[in-house]
């Protein structure tokens, strides 16, 4: 039988690329499915810029009445949790699934149909998150839902619900996900190539698959025992029933605090990818950047209640968090000047992901700084709830993530796509996000020091915010401006010809030395590896840049088969979420249906034909 | 060469299924152990609702009347044990599997399918005892708390069973061979880890006072 399932791959594979609408539908491909993750979580970052444009025309001026209280609450409570969970989450798992594969030299992740399914639920709970526009209902307490305010008491309408539930399915994204990534960097390395040998990236990715696995369970709790409070009347954060609010807190920020390292940990590994490369140097301090991305993954599990300072928790509570948390500036400082001293004597070639890497560089440092300042009890309880926490947390976000996130996309543009985009309007889109950037946020640290409160929908004239306020709106504008110039940057060279070689930057890594864009299977030969700079030193052997490389035929390689399992089993688990919303009108016969169709999903998938005996994909050469 | 388990190519040698069992477990870890402090933070909050509801002998200090306990240890002591000799019976089970001895392996999975349906059965005859005596998820925090723990537990004990019928039919049809044993071990390791939560939830609820 296994011989028969062996030749059915050879055929397969050696068809090559397969295309139409059904091919993405049931693709198990690691690097489509990184196309996927990627245009999904693009197009809910525009619509999460989209809500932040909104917010920005509000506030331009005092008194506004642009939007009505109750649709300012749901904007931004829709741009925080769609920024966090739809756009640099996803953004981030873009990265993971194309490039972590080829950077281990992996023909595929470990279970490449979990791969899939991973997306499919992403994308639903993505839709069903957005879904309470359509209803006039979009969720509006807040991206960190505190209770009781999400008690039916005070949020009677179903806007909390769609929070709840919509999370709840993206929750069991990021852990399918996060196991499979997880065992794909610990059992699908190449030959060779040791834990303390592999990139950067798929270091700091690693440690966040270990946070996704610890945090996402404390906020699945948290949001079940919600779920309880407003569906099956219990009360547990409910205090005219005994329960506590505080509780709610604890348990979010449990989860909330290691979800910061899980944005921002992937970031620091592509800035370790692009620094070396465009310094023509090595990683400066390998193994410190290694241990420092450790120690702050697991600093940032006893960190959590320095968002709740102002709830007065005591003095040794206070004084506990306020040191752990000054804390994580050390293993951080290391990352910093490692990086420094990466670019230090190297030979920096100017090209727009290093542009962006040095931008991150200088805005997570500003970002870092303000966030030591909040460490501080006294200092927070001043500082929290106020436009400057704002400006702290969009410096380490948007100056740290999205800045590092958008360097990588200029880095690995060229390999996904076979095209390189235009280094001008590169550059153009650096400078406009640059200036707008810190247009749009660093005043947020003057008006929020002032006292003006964030997540209110206007403030009095009298006040004196108005044109500290204005000027964030115009940097707004100009955010807009330097996303549009890459959006033409992309359209154009979508239009243009497949430009790139497959090594246009003179890379160190694996994926540099397969064609652009990599053929299914990736590496028509499994490498071997030897150092930390993998394809520096075959190319250093070699005497220097290497002819283009053949994608070779792939035949005799093993792919996983196409699936529409994961995607009926995805539906099944938003399905079963979609049921408990509606179990009012559809007793339990809803939900009985959402279980038998996840039953479904499942057990076809378990017992899928030509899947009897590999889930995983053949590592070995020929 | 392919329907051998034992030629595995990968970083660590082990089978990434197996790894990725565990990965899920360390993960579910937390998931208990949030479920567990939530119980641990309203358990004496038991007083609260029309209750009371003791989850021990309680005198009324204002009228010196004692109340009994809510909560059957005698009852969930059989079916904690009844769970504990599961996970004997499903290495047993493994080892038939992994030596390719049909009986051995169809017999220990059948007891370990009984005893995880007779766990299941215990627990819905308590929950509805409790609904009976007037202690309903909405009653107070004490009842909520120990509806949601021990419900999400059995919720785990009920997906194993479905898991290990599944592989007794497997088993039934001969698709159990010794190669593919690998397919049991890794309901054999959620079963035990099943197992290894009831053994903390047990004494926390029931016998720590």
């Amino acid at each position: 039988m296994a011989t028969t399932v062996l030749d059915q791959h050879r055929v397969h594979a050696a068809h090559g690329e397969k295309t139409g609408l059904w091919s993405w539908i049931t693709t198990v491909d690691h690097k489509r499915i990184g196309v996927l993750y990627g245009a999904t979580a693009f197009f809910f970052f525009l619509l999460g810029g989209l809500e932040a444009l909104l917010i920005r025309i509000q506030l331009a001026k005092p008194d506004n009445d642009f939007l009505s209280p109750e649709a300012y609450n749901q904007l931004f409570t829709m741009h925080g949790t769609s920024m966090i969970f739809l756009a640099v989450m996803p953004l981030s798992a873009m990265f993971f699934n194309y490039m972590i594969p080829l950077l281990i030299g992996a023909r595929d992740v470990a279970f490449p149909r979990l791969n899939a399914f991973s997306y499919w639920v992403f994308l639903l709970g993505g839709l069903f998150l957005n879904a309470g526009f359509l209803f006039g209902a979009a969720p509006d307490q807040g991206w960190y839902g505190y209770a009781n305010l999400t008690s039916r008491q005070f949020s009677p309408g179903a806007n909390v619900d769609f929070w709840n539930m919509g999370l709840q399915v993206l929750g069991v994204s990021s852990l399918a996900a996060a196991v499979n990534f997880f065992v794909t960097v610990i059992n699908m390395r190449a030959k060779g190539m040791t834990m303390m040998r592999m990139p950067m990236f798929v270091w700091m990715s690693f440690i966040t698959q270990v946070l996704l696995l610890l945090a996402f369970p404390v906020l699945a709790v948290a949001l079940i025992l919600l779920m309880f409070d407003r569906f099956f009347g219990t009360n547990f954060f409910v205090p005219a029933g005994g329960g506590d609010p505080l509780l709610w807190q604890h348990f979010f920020w449990i989860f909330g605090h290691p979800e910061v390292y899980i944005l921002v940990l992937p970031s620091f590994g592509i800035v370790s990818e692009v620094l070396p490369v465009f310094s023509r140097k090595p990683l400066f301090g390998y193994a410190a950047m290694v241990f420092s991305g450790v120690f702050i993954a697991f600093l940032g599990f006893g960190v959590w209640a320095h968002h709740m300072f102002a709830t007065g928790m005591g003095p040794f509570a206070d004084t506990f968090f306020s040191l752990s948390t000054m804390l994580i500036a050390i293993p951080t400082g290391v990352k910093i000047f490692n990086w420094l001293g990466t670019m230090w004597g190297g030979s920096i070639q100017y090209k727009t992901p290093m542009y962006f890497s040095i931008g991150f560089i200088a805005m997570f440092i500003i970002g870092g700084l303000s966030g030591v300042m909040h460490a501080s009890p006294p200092a927070d309880t001043q500082q929290n709830d106020t436009y400057f926490i704002v400006a702290h947390f969009h410096y380490v976000l948007f100056g740290g993530s999205i800045f590092a996130l958008t360097s990588g996309a200029y880095y690995w543009w060229p390999k996904m796509f076979g095209r390189l985009l235009d280094e001008r309007l590169g550059k153009l889109h650096f400078w406009l996000m640059l200036i707008g950037f810190n247009l749009t946020f660093f005043p947020m640290h003057f008006v929020g020091l002032n006292g003006m409160p964030r997540r209110t929908w206007t403030y009095p004239a009298e006040l004196g915010f108005e044109a500290l306020n204005q000027l964030e709106t115009a940097g707004a504008f100009v955010l807009f401006l330097a996303f549009s110039v890459f959006l033409v940057n992309i359209v154009k060279t979508w239009r243009g010809p497949r430009n790139a070689p497959a090594d246009p930057w003179n890379g160190a890594t694996l994926e540099w030395a397969i064609p652009s864009p990599p053929p299914e299977w990736n590496f028509a030969e499994a490498p071997v590896v030897q150092g930390r700079d993998p394809f520096w030193e075959t190319k250093r052997e070699r005497g220097g840049r290497l002819p283009e490389p053949s994608p070779g035929t792939g035949a005799g390689i093993h792919l996983p088969n196409p699936s529409y399992w994961p995607l009926i089993t995805a539906v099944g688990v938003a399905a079963i979420f979609a049921a408990i919303m509606l179990s009012h009108k559809t007793g339990p016969w809803g939900i009985i249906v959402a279980v038998s169709i996840l039953f479904l999903g499942v057990f076809n998938w378990v017992f899928e034909k030509g899947y009897s005996e590999f889930t995983t994909p053949a590592q070995g050469g020929h | 060469m392919s329907d051998h388990a034992e030629v595995l190519d990968t970083s660590t040698g082990l089978d990434s299924r197996k790894l990725a069992i565990w990965t899920f477990i360390g993960s579910e870890c937390m998931f208990f152990a949030s479920l567990i402090s939530n119980y641990l933070v309203h358990k004496e909050q038991w007083m609260s609702g029309p209750g009371p509801f003791p989850h021990e002998a309680w005198t009324d200090p204002a009228t010196g009347k004692v109340l009994e306990p809510i909560i059957e240890v005698p009852l969930v002591t059989v079916g904690t044990a009844l769970l504990l000799f599961s996970s004997l019976f499903i290495v047993l089970a493994l080892y038939g599997a992994q030596r390719g001895r049909r009986g051995m392996m169809l017999g220990w999975l059948g007891a370990t399918i009984v005893c995880g349906l007779f766990f299941v059965g215990m627990q819905v005859y308590e929950f509805t005892h409790f609904v009976h005596k007037g202690l309903t998820l909405q009653r107070n925090l004490f009842g909520a708390s120990f509806f949601t723990l021990t419900g999400f537990h059995g919720t785990h004990v009920t997906i194993g069973v479905i898991w290990l019928i599944t592989m007794f039919i497997l088993a039934l049809r001969g698709q159990l061979t010794p190669e593919r044993s690998l397919k049991l071990e890794m309901a054999a390791l959620y079963w035990h880890f099943v197992d290894v939560v009831w053994i903390i939830i047990f004494p926390v609820v029931y016998l720590i006072k």
